[in-house]
């Protein structure tokens, strides 16, 4: 039965490949997860200590904010402070070392605007804040830090208020607050391509101008997307956040890094969002890199594992064929058996009946002898049938005798031959008849030949039978080539007898040795000849085997054991 | 006493006759016997100088038959006829006493040539 080796193959190839891609993979994987996650990890800390310390920069600046305010308020009295050429002073005083003031006004109880200096004087001198939010506020809390707002003026701002409280009455001392510098405090956590930072109020909208998308009191807006469908993306709500709190979100399909965290001061939240293909490029890199080498291996792998399959269904090919070869032989051996004891019964049960005819034949002849019987017309004719019954009795003799002597099972003799002598004499036999018929007979004997131990004559008979073959297959002009060799490996002796005759058809060749197959005319050959050679050679311990090609001749090989 | 006295022992009769004949066409003194227990039967009133006798044969083997034979006459010399190539029954029935073996089957110059030297041998013996 064939084996499908294409199947065999890949399905060899393939579990090399699945049992060793499967930890490579498994291995790969972990170590990508691990690292991904400890390397996450520490990008947020980061994030949370940048958000942390820009926190504390606003918070410090404005502390010091209101800090000078009160100083301001608590060593200058209501009086000098509505006097607006002293407030002028005051507030140069403050811009000679600070940008962080637009403007200064005091306002009374009441929310009138009694003293203004700043670019807005025209329009906020007048005002009275009675009804503004932060003005109820300031009221209530002492401190106040406003949102952004519009207020009068229509450009957003926010304000610093305190609440003095003098004798009996209390006014308030009011600041406008420079947006550039938070802009420029917040906008320094600015720190990739992508990342932004912004402060927002608790209704979620803007306090500071963030680096993408989104104006003053409107909610955040994602900046990666220009599509229009994306334009209006807004942030995530951080708006509720009370710690600080670090976070990777996918939001609307943006997966980024947020960190947020409220302000001391004021109710406001900073914000700051960083895109994760930047903090984690390293990662990325990482990535690759274990990507380009996980392929590698793979292929190695394939690789191996293809040439590793491919040695072994060579392999397995081979062994395949030695094991039909084996078995063929096997099957012979057992035709063999099978035949010789066949061969035997029938000799036996032919034999008796020979015998009597042979006898039978005999004594008609003793009696054509002895009657007078010489004379009549037919004598000539008996005599003749006579002679031809004996004459085919012991053709059949013979044959039964070679028919027992393939059947036989002697113990073979066990003797000391040189097989370049034994082939030397037995050739000496042929060499006449060869000559005859103008066979040249050719030896190419290997001078190593060690001295083996066997049945000389079963070999001779085996080899004259072989040159006999020889002889009759060449017929006329043609060479036969006695080799012999000598295999070290496997200590056998080797002969060989190639003949240049008609050689054997293919069909032909596995019949060769069978009992009775041949070739000759009939009453030629007994075809027992190669069958007796098989079984002797066989019982020597050696094997014998044919090639042969139509046309150009036929080699058999006898393999012989030294011992 | 001068007459060669032959026992042929085969179960086969048209062999066993044939033979017989021949050999008394020879001036030969023969006698066919169709079993071993038969050729028993017939050694105890005559005596013989040579038994041909077949190794292969219904109920007694010539084999067993030999022993027998060599028991009751061990001076007669015997002649095993064997179908088998093998020298396996010959040499068997040589090491039992057999003078020799001879193939079946044999052409009668050959088996005459043996009865001969059996005869010599036994000849030989006496005187």
């Amino acid at each position: 039965m064939e084996r499908n080796y294409r199947k065999l193959w890949w399905q060899h190839c393939l579990a090399i490949i699945c049992f060793s891609v499967i930890p490579l993979l498994f291995v790969n994987l972990s170590l990508y997860t691990i690292f991904d996650r400890i390397y996450t990890e520490k990008v947020k800390e980061t994030l949370r200590n940048t958000v942390e310390n820009q926190q504390d920069t606003i918070d410090l600046y404005f502390s010091e904010r209101i800090a000078q305010l009160y100083t301001i308020a608590n060593t200058n009295t209501f009086q000098q402070l509505t006097d607006e050429t002293f407030l002028n002073k005051i507030f140069d005083v403050m811009h000679a070392k600070s940008t962080s003031y637009m403007d200064i006004g005091i306002i009374d109880n009441d929310g009138n605007h009694l003293a203004y200096v700043g670019p807005y004087y025209n329009l906020l001198k007048t005002v009275n804040f009675k009804n503004e939010p932060w003005f109820n506020a300031v009221k209530a809390h002492g401190i106040y830090i406003s949102d952004i707002f519009m207020g009068f003026r229509k450009v957003p701002h926010f304000i610093i208020a305190v609440m003095v409280r003098e004798k009996n009455t209390s006014w308030i001392l009011r600041v406008t607050i420079n947006m550039k510098n938070i802009n420029d405090i917040v906008q320094k956590a600015w720190f990739g391509n992508l990342s932004d930072a912004f402060l927002i109020n608790k209704e979620n909208k803007l306090q500071t101008k963030p680096r993408f998308g989104g104006d003053y009191l409107e909610a955040p807006v994602l900046p990666e997307f220009s599509t229009s469908s994306m334009k209006h993306s807004t942030y995530p709500d951080f708006s509720a956040t009370v710690g600080t709190k670090i976070e990777r979100r996918v939001h609307q399909g943006l997966d980024a890094f947020y960190a947020a965290t409220p302000l001391e001061n004021t109710q406001w939240i900073l914000i700051l969002k960083e895109s994760p293909d930047e903090l984690l490029s390293p990662l990325q890199k990482g990535m690759n890199w274990a990507i380009f080498f996980t392929t590698l291996g793979l292929t190695i792998i394939a690789t191996g594992a293809a040439l590793f399959t491919n040695v072994l269904i060579n392999r397995i090919k081979k062994t395949d064929r030695e094991n039909a070869t084996n078995s063929d032989m096997l099957l012979q051996a057992n035709k063999m058996i099978a035949l010789s004891k066949m061969a035997a019964g029938i000799a036996h049960e032919v034999n008796n009946p020979l015998a009597a005819i042979g006898e039978k034949a005999g004594w008609m002849k003793d009696l054509l002898v002895e009657e007078d019987i010489a004379g009549s017309k037919n004598f000539a004719e008996f005599s003749e049938s006579l002679d031809k019954i004996e004459q085919h009795v012991d053709r059949a003799r013979k044959i039964i005798h070679n028919l027992l002597g393939f059947a036989r099972r002697m113990e073979p003799a066990k003797e000391k031959i040189n097989i370049n002598n034994l082939l030397d004499e037995t050739t000496g036999f042929l060499e006449n008849e060869a000559k005859y018929v103008n066979i040249c007979i050719e030896k190419q004997y290997a001078e190593n030949l060690p001295v083996i131990t066997s049945d000389l004559s079963q070999i001779q008979q085996v080899v004259l039978n072989l040159l006999n073959n020889a002889i009759d297959a060449i017929e006329h002009n043609g060479v036969i080539t006695v080799t012999t060799r000598y295999h070290e490996k496997t200590n056998e002796v080797e002969i060989d007898v190639a003949d240049t005759g008609k050689g054997i058809p293919e069909s032909e060749l596995n019949k060769i040795f069978d009992p009775f197959f041949t070739t000759k005319e009939v009453g030629k050959g007994t075809g027992l000849g190669l069958s007796i050679s098989y079984s002797i050679i066989e019982k020597l311990g050696g094997k014998i085997r044919v090639q042969s090609k139509v046309g150009e001749g036929t080699v058999f090989t006898i393999l012989l054991p030294k011992q | 006493m001068d007459t060669l006295r032959v026992l042929i022992v085969d179960d086969e009769d048209d062999f066993r006759e044939t033979i017989v004949k021949r050999l008394n066409a020879r001036k030969i003194l023969a006698e066919g016997a169709a079993s071993g227990v038969k050729a028993l039967q017939v050694l105890e009133n005559k005596d013989f100088d040579v038994i041909v006798l077949d190794v292969k044969m219904p109920d007694m083997d010539g084999i067993e038959t030999l022993r027998h034979i060599k028991k009751l006459k061990p001076e007669i010399e015997v002649i095993m006829l064997t179908g088998h190539a093998s020298v396996e029954f010959g040499l068997k029935g040589m090491q039992l006493g057999a003078f020799d073996y001879v193939m079946k089957p044999a052409p009668l110059n050959e088996l005459l040539d043996t009865i001969g030297q059996a005869y010599n041998k036994k000849r030989g013996l006496i005187h």
